[in-house]
């Protein structure tokens, strides 16, 4: 299991390569499922030039790994992985990326799924939106 | 010891800092108990807004969770990550 706040740019193709050669886990994996979130250069009609990301040092890695562990109880996974930007993002760029991997592909689907979810209801990260016509905080999760 | 109280994102901009320090002598002479008691205080009247999310030392709680000396409190807006 690792989780990852990154203030900087991050590869999520090439973090979810390295993560699986540094797993130790070669021969065992017959799925992984990979979200990756990227920003839009639009939200609700308007178009956004970027968008500042804050999250509550502490509380987000505790709930990143809380799900995590609840993850591998839920479901037979063999490991996992999250990476999530933190401060100013811009548009194309990745925000966050959840890997997963098991022996077979359900596994992977449905704990990948979860984790997306649960990260977006519980994860203490906030996102601020430069508009054309000002800054804006976001309000509502889609 | 003290309560460190945190605030975050929008909130954080509209009280215009990012934290306050309630003294042990608030819990102790009896004006605090609970999480709603420390917003009370440190806003000066200005009512929680609605949504607002609380945490104890990194976990969530409701607003009527009971504090101690030496406890982290958070207020912040409903999480919008991913």
């Amino acid at each position: 299991m690792k989780i990852l706040i990154s203030k900087t740019f991050f590869d999520p193709w090439q973090a979810v390569e390295a993560y699986q050669e540094s797993m130790g886990k070669s021969g065992q994996y017959g799925g992984t499922a990979v979200f990756v979130g990227t920003m839009r250069d639009f939200n609700e009609g308007e178009d956004v030039k970027d968008m500042e990301l804050e999250h509550y040092p502490g509380m987000t890695e505790k709930y990143l790994e809380e799900i995590s562990r609840q993850a591998e109880d839920k479901w037979p996974i063999l490991d996992s992985l999250i990476i999530h930007r933190v401060g100013k993002i811009l548009p194309d760029e990745p925000i966050v990326v959840v890997a997963v991997w098991s022996a077979h592909r359900a596994a992977a689907f449905d704990a990948c799924q979860f984790l997306i979810d649960e990260l977006k209801s519980k994860a203490p990260f906030w996102k601020k939106e430069t508009l054309e016509s000002g800054s804006k905080w976001v309000e509502h999760n889609t | 010891m003290a309560i460190q109280v945190k605030y975050f994102a929008s909130l954080k901009e509209r009280l215009g800092r990012d934290a306050d320090e309630v003294s042990a002598e608030a819990i102790s002479n009896g004006k605090i108990s609970t999480v709603e008691d420390i917003w009370n205080m440190v806003v000066n009247g200005e009512s929680m807004p609605v949504n607002t999310l609380c945490a104890i030392n990194l976990e969530y709680v409701k607003p009527d969770a009971a504090v101690k000396d030496g406890d982290e409190v958070a207020f912040f807006p409903p999480v919008t990550g991913g």
